[in-house]
């Protein structure tokens, strides 16, 4: 009797195996790859000045001893619109943002930048995607906290929303 | 003799001509100069995974990153990694999930060991029927 029993079971097996096979099927492909670059500090990088009268990003400028935030951003992307007035309040609050703009051109920043504000105390210019890989970091808007010794230390992927200021001045140690 | 020399002049200048031209190539489209390195780049960018669009693989992806990793890969491999090194690399940067091809590690192990375990299972089950068979 036991033995009959046992001889349902490779097809019982294949039966959940279906089932799971279906259930992925239905779900939809959508990933969201967080970098492996946090907690190790930040990789050797230097970004040209994306804008005539403002300096570009490197390495060194994120170990003098405070935390900033990295925004990967870029003037054709449209949620990153949206995301601009709350890194003004960041900024109005004290912090360091800086931005490195993907795949841009000075004409479509600086008309970017006029429309929506400029939050940024660095802009880097990255036109190969070099630094976004470097930090392992997939799309736009991203944004890296990086403490003062050059480490990053929390992604946080998509915009930046005002539910989103506690968390980030947290990380970045300071008192809200 | 003279145009001979004059042949060989302009070979020789055509030379580095030639080298400044690969310099100034775009690698997210165009090919390496060694075809064995080539092959090699070619061969990682179909088994890593475009970070944007996310089921295929960046050889045949138009997305903009997926260029930029192909230069990228391709740039390693002239200058002498190995595409091991380069997918290392990656895997560094977004985990396994970047690769396609799974990296062994005790949490991947399965994938080898449970087909390995099935086989042997099975022959062991076949060699107990054929011996019940025989003793009938």
């Amino acid at each position: 009797m036991k033995r009959k029993w046992l001889l349902w079971l490779p097809f019982a097996l294949g039966l959940v195996l279906l089932g799971l096979f279906y259930v992925g099927l239905k779900k939809p492909e959508d990933h969201i790859i967080v970098s492996r670059m946090v907690g190790k500090p930040l990789p050797l990088f230097t970004a040209p000045a994306a804008l005539p009268g403002q300096p570009g990003a490197a390495t060194a400028d994120y170990r003098m001893g405070k935390p900033r935030l990295l925004n990967i951003f870029a003037s054709w992307c449209v949620p990153c619109v949206a995301e601009v007035p709350v890194l003004l309040r960041l900024k109005a609050m004290g912090v360091e943002v800086d931005g490195i703009a993907v795949h841009d051109t000075t004409e479509a920043l600086q008309s970017f930048l006029a429309r929506n504000g400029n939050p940024y105390t660095r802009i880097g210019r990255d036109d190969q995607s070099r630094i976004q890989l470097m930090l392992g970091s997939s799309g736009v808007p991203e944004t890296f906290v990086i403490d003062g010794r050059g480490m990053i230390v929390h992604q946080h992927i998509g915009v930046v929303s005002e539910a989103d200021i506690p968390k980030l001045l947290g990380l970045l140690g300071q008192q809200k | 003799m003279r145009r001979l020399f004059a042949l060989l002049a302009a070979l020789l200048l055509a030379i580095p001509l030639h080298t400044g031209q690969a310099l100034a190539q775009d690698y997210a489209e165009e090919s390496l100069p060694n075809p064995r390195q080539e092959e090699q780049a070619l061969a990682l960018m179909d088994a890593i995974r475009c970070v944007v669009c996310q089921g295929q693989p960046i050889s045949g992806s138009n997305a903009d990153l997926a260029g930029d990793m192909r230069r990228i890969i391709r740039e390693k491999i002239a200058a002498g990694e190995s595409p091991a090194q380069v997918r290392a690399w990656l895997v560094s940067k977004y985990g396994d999930w970047v690769s396609f091809q799974p990296q062994v590690s005790p949490a991947t192990s399965p994938l080898w060991l449970v087909p390995l375990a099935t086989l042997i299972g099975g022959f062991w089950l076949l060699s107990r029927r054929i011996r019940i068979g025989r003793k009938r």
